[in-house]
Parts: structure tokens; sequence; C-alpha cells
């Protein structure tokens, strides 16, 4: 056995779940598909004295789906997404990450809520949902909360989550039918997390562009500034320009050899979506 | 503390008494006696632990057994008999699909999953698709080239079963 000992409950239902990790005298985290939280016990790098286990609530692996969003169960895991199981809204884009996070083995297990909650900077979901302009659901003792992506993830592996609060959903707005998208990731494995991450969203009837640079230290970045030259028609010199000075402008502190990556991965996303 | 669950096991119900810490994979291997199912790294990347968790391939060596409470678990142990996995067996040995052995039973199982659900794969699709399990021996060469023959071998069997039930 590699953990070291802890307590586990098994959740019968949401509020079952923040009851019991709304506990200040014990270090309890939720665990969902375990991918990310399991290994780092067997490394006995995530202190942990009671584990919540999510796994037997099925309201988490709920579809909810409207008119102009679908909201996703926290404990779907990717295969779902992968094998086309759950609904899409996104032109195709979320079976494809869903697809290529990990391995097979990893994708049946593994959840998008968990990835999310987790934060990790690399991590595949962060960056899609950021990009597609998505939501998530919080419930906690104070009740639900909505927050959008980009303001939930604070920091590397750092959330808005307060404590005992827990990721319900991920909401994601139903994309332009015309909408076109384009995804790099730089890794040195296949599977391996990534060490840049770009998706571009390109709607040429509306003339709107939304990028996104993941795996950056940090939250996603989102490239503003670079999105509205792509509306205006910027040639790839220009938008190579933008998308450096973005970067450098942000609070990163990128390496030379870093920026160069990032941009590449934007530059790339930005091709495949069809753009220049 | 323990806790005693119910898993079925390659087809059979086993009831086991779990410390909340414990893998799967040692369950497996320690108390079921059902030591096909190999530990590399124990942390979810070498693949080594790989065995099919109600139907779908999972790391055994990060999903804590308590969890699994009521799950139907099968292992290489419990695919003896099957005819995909025969024949997997038998491009593995053809083809050099194995040297020391340890990574082969997560290679089996992986390969298993992955021609049940694609068809028609070419070499890149394999090697991406088996990017999850690592092999210190054979420079995964012999690896491919026995799931791309396996793949080829079950498609010949696939059609001409379709042939003669037609």
């Amino acid at each position: 056995m590699k953990p070291a000992p802890f307590a586990y409950h098994r959740a019968t239902s949401i509020e079952d779940a923040i009851a019991q990790l709304n506990d200040d005298e014990t270090i309890a985290r939720p665990l969902a598909g375990g991918q990310s939280l399991v290994p780092m016990l067997n490394l006995r790098l995530a202190p942990v004295q009671k584990l919540v286990d999510l796994g037997r609530i099925e309201t988490l692996r709920r579809v909810d789906e409207q008119a102009g969003r679908i909201a996703y169960g926290a404990l779907l895991p990717h295969a779902a997404f992968e094998d086309g199981r759950v609904p899409d809204g996104s032109n195709g884009l979320m079976s494809f990450i869903g697809g290529q996070i990990a391995y097979r083995a990893v994708r049946t297990r593994g959840t998008i809520g968990g990835a999310l909650a987790l934060a990790d900077p690399a991590a595949d979901w962060l960056t899609t949902v950021i990009a597609l302009d998505g939501q998530v659901v919080l419930v906690g003792p104070r009740g639900r909360r909505s927050l959008a992506a980009a303001d939930f993830v604070t920091g590397p592996y750092m959330t808005a989550l307060d404590q005992a609060e827990l990721l319900e959903s991920v909401v994601i707005p139903r994309r332009a039918k015309t909408e076109r998208w384009g995804h790099y990731k730089v890794t040195r494995k296949t599977g391996e997390y990534a060490d840049s991450m770009a998706i571009a969203l390109f709607d040429p009837d509306a003339r709107k562009a939304r990028i996104v640079v993941g795996a950056v230290n940090g939250a996603p970045i989102v490239l503003t500034k670079t999105a509205l030259e792509i509306g205006e028609g910027a040639n790839e010199e220009r938008l190579q320009a933008a998308i450096g000075q973005e970067l450098a402008e942000s609070d990163r502190a990128f390496s030379p050899a870093k920026l160069k990556l990032h941009v590449t991965a934007a530059l790339r996303a930005i091709r495949k979506a069809g753009l220049s | 503390m323990k806790t005693e669950i119910t898993l079925t096991i390659n087809g059979k119900q086993r009831k086991a008494l779990v410390e909340p810490r414990q893998s799967l994979a040692d369950l497996l291997r320690e108390d079921m006696r059902l030591t096909a199912t190999h530990l590399g790294c124990e942390h979810g990347v070498c693949g080594a632990c790989t065995i099919l968790l109600n139907g779908e391939p999972a790391r055994a060596c990060i999903a804590l057994a308590i969890t699994l409470d009521g799950s139907e678990v099968r292992t290489l142990e419990g695919l003896q008999d099957d005819p995909l996995m025969g024949v997997l067996k038998q491009s593995f040995h053809e083809e050099h699909g194995l040297q020391c052995g340890f990574c082969t039973p997560g290679m089996l199982i992986s390969s298993h999953d992955l021609l049940q659900r694609k068809k028609g794969l070419d070499e890149e699709q394999i090697r991406v698709a088996m990017s999850g399990n690592l092999c210190r021996c054979t420079g995964y060469q012999g690896i491919v080239r026995s799931i791309k023959a396996a793949a080829d071998k079950w498609a010949e069997k696939m059609t001409a079963s379709e042939e003669v039930a037609s």
C-alpha cells in the first residue's frame, strides 16, 4: 500500500458530501475520478485525512440540454466526450479534447469536473472551457453560485472554490454553427501534460475570434487584442507580433524559449482554425 | 478500519476486506493472488496494471478498491478463453511483441480494448492509442507490429464468420 492511511466516506448526495467536507478538524478532500488525486496520494504529495467519494452521486453525471447551452455534470468522464455519449454544442471541439487527454485507461475514469477543480495549468479542459466561454456551477454550505470559468481559476492549482464547496457542473454555451476551431498542443510524449496548448475559435460570419493559451504557469491567458486583430483580418506576421506582445505583457515572466513556444502554439492553433 | 466490499472478478463474485488506502492492484495481487496485473510506477503512468473495470480499461494502481464496491473487474487471467485475446497473444509471440514480459499484461488489455473499439487502424493510430503503456525492452516496433497483425487477423476472422452467418 502506497498512500498514508486516511478515512473514507462514500457520499450519498451532494448535501452529504458538503457536510462531510465542511470540517475544520480534518483535512478532507473530495474524490472524483481519482486520476490525479490518487497518484498524489500514492506519492504522498497530497495530505488527506478523509476522502469523500463523490462517485455514487448520480446527479453529478447528469446532462442538462437547453436551447442556448449544455450543462455537463462534473463527474462525466473524458471518455464520454470522446465517444460522443454526451451532446455537443462546440462543433466537435469538446469531443476532440476528451479524446486526447492522457490515455484511454485514464479517460474512462478521469472527470471534467475533477480536472477543472484541480486546475493544473497544463491540463486540457481548463483552457478548453475558458476558450468556449464556459461557466462553472459551484455548490457549498452557503448554496449555489455560478462563475465564468475564466474567473474560477485564479492561479496554478488555485481556484475560487471555498471550503467544502464542490464543482457541480460545467455550462457551455452552444457555439455558432459557423464557428471554426483550431487546437495545438506541444507535448514531449503523446498523452503527457502540455508544455503549451492553444485553442483558437473564429466565426467568419460574425468576424469574431477568441484565442486562449494554456500551460502558462497559471490561469490560461485569453488573448483579447490578438482576437481583435483576427477580426480585422490581420496577416500572420501581424498576428505573430500581437501574440508575442500580449503574452509578454502578461504577468508571467516567460523565458524567451517559453515565449516562443507559446507564440508558436497560438499561431498554429490559429492556422488550424483556417485563419491564415 | 477495514470495510467489506463485493466485486465480480473474472466472472466470480468475491468478497474482500479492504483498507481505504488499498489499491485495486494490491487487492488483485495480494488478496486474490491474480498476479498477471503488474505494478510498475504505481502512479498511473506506465500502464502495466491496466485491467478492465466494468468493461472499460482502467489503471488498477490508482483505483481505490473501496470505491469500487459492486463493480465488475476483469484481469488478463479472466480473458484466457477470449478469442480476440487468443489472436493477440499469438501475434505478440510471432512478432516479438515482448521480451521480459513485464509490460505485456497491460499491453494485451489495452490493445484488446483498442481492437474492440476501433477498426482499420494504421501504425500511427496504434502508436498513439498505445502511448499509455510503457515498454523498456522492445523499442515498441514489435508491439506495434503485433497489434497490427492481430488487427488484420481479427478482421479476417470477423469477415469469415459474417460470411458463414449469411
